[in-house]
C-alpha cells in the first residue's frame, strides 16, 4: 500500500514555483514576520488619510510638546504625543511610512530597470561597452554610498526628489554587477543555444529568454535594495539633504528634533524606531528570500 | 634537454616558489594598475561637480556675488576658467599631484591643510569604532559559530541583524539620551571638556592629552570618545560577527578540522589555533572593507556629537555652498579609500594563496 501511495507521489506533477517558494519562504518564522510588517506598514501608507487621527501638517499651538498618552500629562488625542509645534506625532509618522515606502518603491523600481538592462546587454555583447559600463561601476562601488549621494545631492539641491534620485544611481551597481554576473552563466546553457537556433533575436534572447532565469537574486537584492533606500534617504533627510521640513520623512523629524533630545524622549524616539522597524523588515524578508530562492541552498 | 635530468630536483623544486613570486607580483602589479582608472573617474567627478551645481562657476569658487564684469573677467583668469575644459582638467590634476586642491571660501584656508588638520579627530574615532567591532564581534561570531543553533547563536544573530538594520544617527541619539541626559555618565558632544585647552601637536587627541600634562585631560577625552565609537563601530560589530560566524561555520566542517579532533587535541586548541586561522582570512577582508563604512558612518555620527572631523566638515562644506571644500574633500576621502582597500586586497592576496594562483 505504502510503495503505491510512493509512486503517485512521484508520478504526480511537481509543485507550481510559486507554490514551492512559499512552502520554503513559510516555514522560516523570522521572515514571515518581516513580511508581515511590511504588510502592515503598506497598509499604514495607503490608508494613511483615513487612519492618521490628525493631518500631518495641523497644529495645535496649545499641546505642544505633549507627551505620550502612558506618561503624565498625556491625552488620547495624541497618542504618541505631540512635537515642537504640536503636531501629532502618531499622525505624522503615519503619513510618513507612505513617503518612505515610495522612496523605497521608487528608488528601486529606477535602479532595478537600469541596472537589468545596463547588466543585461553588457553581459551579453560584452567587448568594450562591458569593459567600459564595469569600470564605471567599480568607480562608483568604490565611493561610500552616502558620499556619492551627498555629492549628487550637492550637484542637483537638496530636496526628497533629488534624494531619490541620488540614492538610485548610487544603488546601481549591485544590479548591474548582479544581472550581468547571471547573464554570463546563463548565456552559455543549451536551452538560449536552442532559441538562438531557432532563430531568436538578440533583443528576444536577452530580456524574453535570459532574463527570467536572472531574476532570482535580483529579486532578493530589490527586497535588500528597499532598506538601504530607506535608510539612506532617512540618513540624507536627517543631514538637511533630502526631504525638507514640515515633510513629515521620517529622517527630517529626526533632524527636527534633535534640539529637543533632553526635553521630550519621544519626538526623539518614535521616527527613529519606524526607521528601525521598517528597514529590518525589509532586512529579514530579503534574507529569507535568498533562503527560499537560492537553488545552492534547497534540500 | 639532457643536462636538465642531471639535476632533476633542483629546478622542480625552486620552480614552484620562483613562479609564485612572479604570479604575485603579478597579482600586485594587475591590482595597482586598476586603481588608475578608478582614481582618474573620481577626479572627474569632483572636477565636473563644480561646473554642474547651478550657479555661474567663477562665483561658486571665488565665493563673491555681483561682482563687476571687469574682476569677473580677472577672475576667470585668475581661477584658469577661460581655458578649455581639457586644460582646466590637466590643470585640476596637476594641482592634485601637487597637493593643491584650491582655496575654502569661507575660511580662506587651503583645502588640503583643513582637511590635514581635521583628520587625525576622525582617524581617531574610527580606529576606536573598529577596536570596539573588532574586539566584541570577533569572539561572539567565534562562539555562535561553535555553538550553531545555540541561545546565544539566534541572540548573536539577532543582535546583529538589528545592529545592521539600525539608523546609526538615531542609534546614537538614543545613546546620548540614555547615558548622557538620564544617567549623565558621558559627555554629550564634542571631543574634550571646554575646561581644557590642548595644543594639537598630534591632532590625536589621547596623544595630545597625555603630553599636555594637564590633570584629568586624558580622562576627559576618553570618556567623550565613549559613545561615538560605539555608535560608529555598530554596523562594523554587526558585519563581522556574521561574518566571522560564517566562516568559522564553513571551516568547521573541513576535513582538516576533524583530523584535528580525531588527533584528540583538545577542543580549545582545534578552534583556536586549526579553524579560527582559517577562517580569519575572510574576516581580516572584511574588516579592512569597513573602512568605507567607517568614513561615510564618520559623516552622521560626527554630526550627531559635533565631533570636529571631516565628516562633519563636510556636511557643513555643503551647507555653506563652499564647493572647493566639497570637492577636496570628496577627493580626499575616496583616494584613502581606495587605497585602503588596496591595500587589503594585496594583503588578501599575501596571506590567501589561493587568490594569486587563481588566475
Amino acid at each position: 500500500m505504502s510503495e503505491y501511495l510512493q509512486t503517485e507521489n512521484l508520478l504526480s506533477a511537481p509543485p507550481h514555483p510559486f507554490r514551492e517558494f512559499w512552502q520554503y519562504f513559510s516555514e522560516n518564522k523570522t521572515a514571515l514576520t518581516g513580511f508581515c510588517f511590511i504588510l502592515f506598514i503598506t497598509f499604514m501608507a495607503l490608508a494613511a488619510g483615513y487612519i492618521a487621527p490628525h493631518g500631518p501638517f495641523e497644529q495645535y499651538r496649545d499641546a505642544i510638546l505633549t507627551p505620550p498618552v502612558w506618561m503624565e500629562g498625556g491625552t488620547w488625542t495624541f497618542p504618541l504625543g505631540t512635537d515642537d509645534v504640536g503636531r501629532d506625532m502618531l499622525s505624522r509618522l503615519i503619513h510618513g511610512a507612505r513617503l518612505s515606502l515610495l522612496v523605497g518603491v521608487i528608488v528601486v523600481t529606477l535602479s532595478l530597470a537600469a541596472g537589468i538592462l545596463l547588466g543585461i546587454v553588457s553581459g551579453y555583447i560584452g567587448g568594450y561597452f562591458e569593459t567600459m559600463i564595469m569600470r564605471l561601476m567599480d568607480i562608483m562601488l568604490a565611493l561610500p554610498s552616502l558620499l556619492l549621494a551627498m555629492a549628487i545631492v550637492t550637484i542637483l539641491g537638496p530636496s526628497l526628489e533629488n534624494a531619490i534620485l541620488a540614492i538610485a544611481i548610487v544603488v546601481l551597481p549591485h544590479y548591474v554587477r548582479l544581472a550581468r554576473a547571471s547573464v554570463i552563466t546563463e548565456k552559455a546553457k543549451d536551452y538560449v543555444t536552442a532559441s538562438r537556433v531557432c532563430g531568436a533575436g538578440a533583443f528576444r534572447l536577452m530580456f524574453v529568454v535570459i532574463l527570467p532565469n536572472c531574476m532570482a537574486p535580483l529579486i532578493v537584492q530589490a527586497t535588500l535594495g528597499f532598506s538601504t533606500a530607506i535608510l539612506d534617504a532617512a540618513a540624507l533627510g536627517f543631514l538637511g539633504m533630502g526631504a525638507q521640513p514640515p515633510v513629515p520623512e521620517w529622517g527630517a523629524m529626526l533632524a527636527n528634533a534633535l534640539q529637543f533630545v533632553q526635553r521630550a524622549w519621544w519626538v526623539v524616539t518614535f521616527p527613529g524606531l519606524a526607521i528601525f522597524f521598517t528597514v529590518m523588515a525589509f532586512n529579514l524578508a530579503g534574507d529569507g528570500l535568498r533562503d527560499a530562492l537560492d537553488p545552492k541552498l534547497k534540500r | 634537454m639532457q643536462v636538465i635530468s642531471l639535476g632533476p630536483l633542483t629546478p622542480r623544486f625552486s620552480e614552484p616558489k620562483f613562479s609564485g613570486q612572479l604570479l604575485m607580483i603579478k597579482f600586485l602589479l594587475r591590482r595597482i594598475a586598476m586603481i588608475i582608472p578608478t582614481f582618474i573617474g573620481i577626479t572627474l567627478l569632483t572636477f565636473s561637480l563644480i561646473h554642474m551645481v547651478p550657479g555661474d562657476p567663477v562665483e561658486l569658487i571665488a565665493g563673491e556675488r555681483g561682482i563687476t564684469p571687469e574682476r569677473h573677467a580677472e577672475l576667470k583668469a585668475d581661477l584658469g576658467l577661460d581655458k578649455p575644459m581639457l586644460v582646466q582638467y590637466a590643470n585640476y590634476i596637476r594641482g592634485i599631484l601637487h597637493g593643491n586642491l584650491g582655496k575654502s571660501i569661507v575660511t580662506k584656508q587651503p583645502v588640503f591643510r583643513e582637511f590635514l588638520t581635521l583628520f587625525p579627530a576622525t582617524l581617531e574615532l574610527s580606529f576606536f569604532a573598529l577596536i570596539f567591532a573588532v574586539i566584541l564581534g570577533l569572539p561572539a561570531g567565534i562562539i555562535a559559530g561553535v555553538r550553531r543553533g545555540s541561545f546565544f547563536d539566534h541572540s548573536v544573530m539577532g543582535l546583529s541583524l538589528a545592529g545592521y538594520s539600525m539608523p546609526i544617527f538615531w542609534w546614537g541619539l538614543l545613546l546620548i539620551l540614555f547615558f548622557s541626559v538620564f544617567l549623565g555618565w558621558t559627555p554629550v558632544s564634542g571631543r574634550i571638556s571646554a575646561l581644557f585647552w590642548i595644543d594639537a601637536d598630534t591632532g590625536f587627541m589621547l596623544i595630545d592629552t597625555l603630553r599636555s600634562n594637564e590633570k584629568g585631560a586624558f580622562i576627559s577625552a576618553l570618556r567623550h570618545l565613549i559613545l561615538p565609537s560605539i555608535v560608529l563601530g555598530t554596523i562594523p560589530l554587526a558585519v563581522i560577527a556574521r561574518m566571522t560566524r560564517s566562516a568559522m561555520l564553513e571551516v568547521l566542517m573541513e576535513d582538516y578540522v576533524r583530523t584535528a579532533r580525531a588527533k584528540g587535541l583538545s577542543p580549545f586548541r582545534v578552534i583556536m589555533v586549526h579553524a579560527l586561522r582559517n577562517a580569519l582570512i575572510p574576516v581580516i577582508t572584511v574588516i579592512g572593507l569597513q573602512t568605507g563604512v567607517l568614513l561615510a558612518g564618520a559623516i552622521l555620527t560626527e554630526t550627531i556629537f559635533a565631533w570636529p572631523g571631516v565628516g562633519k566638515w563636510i556636511v557643513e562644506s555643503i551647507n555653506r555652498r563652499d564647493y572647493p571644500s566639497v570637492q577636496g574633500g570628496i577627493l580626499l576621502i575616496s583616494s584613502l579609500i581606495i587605497l585602503v582597500n588596496l591595500a587589503v586586497d594585496m594583503l588578501y592576496g599575501v596571506v590567501n594563496p589561493r587568490i594569486r594562483h587563481n588566475k
